[in-house]
């Protein structure tokens, strides 16, 4: 059998039939969905909405995995708990005793400033923190390095905060002004979904023209395209990476608080399947790329709200929306197999995968 | 080392912040308070005080050995600043737990942890004291280096062995009081820690063994004996028959507890040596290996459960099935991945894993792997209508599984096909230019590692005797990558070792279990920057990561 498999072909042959048999599951599926329609209209625009929020989650962290692996080539897998870190600091020390207090909804403004000012710091100190000690004296190491490493301060910001402030899963106080469902053409949707979706296109758009028109954002794609080059101009590797760090943590961070806006709860293992997933959707975007991130979350929140009752409910498999992370992991194992350059594919998949 | 640095006043304070925060850290996340309930000499210290204590000792050591040269009382004072430095931040912990109540932000910071830290005295006295004494450890500890070796060498080795039986001292107390009796045991030990004059012998021993030791050493150091390789040979296999009549009669002298975490640890040294083949032979790092694990597991518990699932096969019987299972899965699930590379690689076995794990969870496959609720009542192996229920019986199984595993590996590694692994873990497009095919060594690769993780995961599954998803998430494929890293990559020996740190210690330490997945972290981080060939390299793999560093060194042999 091996001695077959030696013709290349085959393999080729082996991925083609994989390749239609998926597509074959999720065409026979969608129409048996159709066909069958068991839920109402209202039910999908809701999902549709609650996939864009969660979407804008993903873009949000995505934006530092591609921010990191364009300059240094890679998986930043503590990513997940820079998001994590900096909410569930703010959310012990700040949200909860500002909820407690009633200070949360006399001035709801200011406490949002405050969690955000405390969440970045947090978010951001522990992932400089990380690159520095972790991750700097390894850059030329060879790459399953500081892979490595990254895997180890994963588990260890996750498990030094699990110690921190115990391992329950902590409520996060509801704001009024979050509260409940306004209604948009017609199409009731919650509130904490619109604040989720604006505040990431805000986000994003401050990030792009920060990256592609500040003198720093410009050294950050010199690094990005050439470190050696980058350096002989006279640019500061080590602050551009750190400068990239920093950012991607911010970003991180700040979906973070909206998480907590939605979900109404933080956790110290809240950081690792978002990750994992944020991952998916900067390789599915086309990773070292920012609209990429953007477009990958998106599409990966959809997939993952919509894709359940769309392509598994028709064919009989019960509670299907238990399976809505295989969907992810099979979508990320799809690109990586056929098209690992992504959507907007960049030259880097290229060259690296 | 022809330019010594000077060391100015600024740096030993950022050593001491640093040290500070270190047991800041430790403490606040509650580390120090939980290995404070394990006392090592009684009335003395306890283990808590052993993790306080270690960073200001340790960087103090290491700021004396670069500015050994200069004058001793410069030594002596920056050790001593450092300890004080170091306290600094516990103190305003302290005050800051004795006014407010800062548990409901931080659980760890409890009653216990400050009782600990001052000493159980009050406020100011217990401050004071915990100034003084990590000043003064920190002095000593600075002071050590400025000793010739004939002196540091018998203290610090009397040091280690007293910390390691103290360590150790409640397991110590269980074989002594079966060897030896109950009298001979309450003299040794009070309570379960080691009794003061013990360990004041122990010290005493220790380093009058290695005082005995150095001595000698220098003694014989002119006259190097050479060794005639016939007789290495003889003697390499004395010890490894010594090697295997130990390990035979191991679960006799162990007990029955530590029986059953000698089998923990060979399970984990099962699936080590088989991840050791993807990632160290042929350099696939698979983050999914649990996945392999889970079907041996499964495919164990569902031929031979006895509930409504099973199938009624035996132990022996279903084990062929699960080996050829898992290596069926690995070189299906290595097919999609043959063309990616490192970190690709690594999420996308990730992701395998995960998959794996949700089906088993999920309500589809229920009927037949039993979703949440698992796979109950999988009978233990017999051999001749013997039920091999104890521990001290299974580890003879998985010994031979063990002992199988590590000869095919060794015989792999020296093969045609070993070599072509390691080809193919040092350059992948060279080693296909040189006619290696890329297809059949990688899915070759990634099968052995299945079978050899499906056949731990057989095991594990009868050993349990009952099997659930949440038995095969992500953090076994973690640990067991932690394991060969520690161990060393691609190193045989090295898996054991990994394995007997990493799942032997926690299991013996039961504080250190709370804490593994932190200190897993910790230790990959650790072992990565300071030494990632781990703690019994593999020659190759030695010289491939310290290649970078000649490099910048500027030396290139």
């Amino acid at each position: 059998m091996l001695r077959r498999l030696q013709d290349i072909n085959v393999l080729d042959l082996v991925l083609w039939v994989f390749r239609a048999v998926i597509i074959i599951v999720v065409v026979w599926g969608t129409i048996a969905t159709i066909i069958e329609n068991p839920y109402p209209a209202v039910t999908w625009t809701e999902t549709i909405i609650a996939g864009i929020a969660q979407g804008s989650l993903y873009a949000l962290i995505a934006i530092g995995y591609t921010l990191v692996y364009g300059v240094l080539f890679m998986i930043n897998f503590a990513h997940g708990e820079f998001f994590m870190s900096g909410i569930m600091t703010a959310t012990i020390f700040l949200a909860q005793p500002m909820g407690e207090s009633g200070f949360l909804d006399t001035y709801p403004f200011i406490s949002i400033l405050l969690i955000t000012v405390v969440t970045v710091l947090v978010s951001v100190g522990i992932a400089l923190l990380t690159e520095r000690v972790a991750y700097r004296p390894l850059r030329k190491a060879p790459r399953l390095v500081p892979l490595i490493t990254a895997i180890g301060a994963s588990f260890f910001w996750q498990n030094f905060i699990r110690g921190l402030y115990g391992s329950e899963v902590k409520p996060f106080p509801q704001m009024a002004i979050m509260a409940g469902k306004v209604s948009i053409a017609g199409f009731p949707i919650l509130k904490s979904h619109i604040v989720v979706i604006v505040a990431t296109i805000l986000m994003l758009i401050g990030l792009y023209v920060f990256v592609m028109k500040t003198k720093t954002g410009k050294s950050i794609r010199a690094v990005a395209e050439n470190k050696d080059v980058a350096a002989l101009m006279g640019i500061d590797v080590d602050r551009a990476v750190s400068t990239t760090f920093a950012l991607g943590s911010a970003m991180a961070g700040i979906a973070g608080i909206l998480y907590a806006f939605v979900f109404r709860q933080v956790h110290f293992y809240m950081g690792f399947i978002p990750g994992i997933k944020a991952f998916t959707a900067a390789v599915l975007g086309g990773i070292g790329s920012i609209p990429g991130a953007a477009l990958g979350g998106l599409f990966l929140g959809m997939f993952e709200s919509v894709g359940p009752g769309l392509f598994l409910e028709g064919l009989g498999i019960p509670a299907p929306h238990q399976l809505k992370d295989v969907i992810a992991f099979t979508m990320l194992v799809l690109i990586l197999i056929f098209r690992p350059q992504g959507i907007l594919g960049e030259r880097l998949a290229e060259e690296k995968a | 080392m022809t330019d010594k640095k000077r060391i100015d006043i600024r740096e030993v304070i950022n050593q001491g912040l640093l040290a500070g925060l270190v047991a800041l850290s430790l403490s606040v996340i509650g580390f120090i308070s939980l290995l404070g309930e394990r006392e090592m000499i009684a009335g003395i210290f306890t283990m808590g005080h052993v993790f306080l204590f270690a960073a200001p000792v340790g960087i103090a050591s290491v700021l004396a050995e670069k500015i050994k040269h200069e004058n001793t009382g410069k030594v002596l004072g920056f050790g001593f600043l450092i300890g004080v430095i170091t306290a600094l931040p516990l103190i305003v912990l302290i005050i800051l737990a004795t006014s407010f109540d800062i548990r409901q932000f931080l659980v760890n910071v409890s009653p216990e942890l400050i009782h600990l830290l001052t000493f159980g005295q009050n406020l100011v006295v217990g401050s004071i004291m915990l100034v003084v004494i990590t000043g003064i450890l920190s002095l000593l500890a600075a002071g050590l280096r400025l000793l010739p070796e004939i002196w540091r060498r018998p203290i610090t080795s009397g040091l280690a062995w007293t910390l390691l039986f103290g360590t150790f001292s409640e397991i110590l107390l269980s074989r002594v009081r079966a060897f030896f009796g109950r009298g001979v045991a309450k003299l040794v030990f009070s309570g379960k820690a080691l009794n003061p004059i013990t360990a004041l012998l122990i010290l005493i021993i220790a380093a009058a063994i290695a005082y005995w030791n150095v001595t000698k050493r220098s003694k014989s150091e002119q006259k190097e004996v050479e060794v005639s390789p016939e007789k290495q040979q003889k003697s390499q296999r004395i010890r490894v028959v010594v090697g295997i009549i130990s390990l035979l009669i191991l679960p006799l002298l162990l007990g029955t507890y530590l029986s059953e975490v000698m089998n923990n640890v060979g399970i984990y040294v099962l699936m080590g040596l088989g991840l050791n083949i993807v990632v160290g032979f042929a350099g696939l790092l698979d983050l999914g290996y649990v996945a392999f694990f889970a079907i041996g597991a499964y495919v164990m518990g569902i031929l031979t459960s006895e509930g409504h699932l099973g199938l009624g096969f035996t132990f022996w019987t279903a084990l062929p099935f699960s080996v050829l299972a898992s290596t069926l899965f690995g070189i299906l699930l290595g097919i999609p991945v043959l063309r990616m590379r490192g970190d690709y690689l690594a999420i996308v076995t990730l992701g395998f894993g995960e998959i794996i794990r949700i089906l088993a969870l999920s309500d589809m496959l229920k009927q037949f792997i039993g979703g949440a609720q698992g796979v109950l009542q999988i009978p233990k192996p017999s051999i001749f209508g013997y039920d091999l229920t104890k521990p001290e019986a299974l580890y003879y199984i998985i010994l031979i599984g063990v002992l199988i595993a590590a000869f095919v590996s060794w015989r792999l590694r020296d093969s045609r096909l070993g070599r072509q692994w390691m080809a193919l873990r040092e350059d992948e497009t060279v080693a296909e230019a040189m006619g290696i095919n890329l297809v059949n060594t990688k899915l070759l690769a990634f099968a052995t590692g299945a079978a050899f993780s499906g056949l731990a995961g057989a095991i594990f599954a009868s050993k349990l005797t009952s099997i659930f998803p949440h038995s095969f998430n992500l953090i076994v494929s973690i640990n067991v990558l932690s394991l060969i890293i520690v161990g060393g990559i691609g190193s045989l020996p090295g898996v054991v070792v990994g394995a007997l740190i990493l799942v032997g210690l926690p299991e013996l330490l039961r504080e250190f279990a709370e804490h593994r997945l932190l200190m897993y972290g910790a230790l990959l981080i650790v072992m990565m920057l300071a030494k990632p060939e781990g703690f019994w390299p593999s020659e190759t793999i030695k010289r491939e990561l310290h290649a970078h560093k000649e490099f910048e060194a500027g030396s290139s042999d």
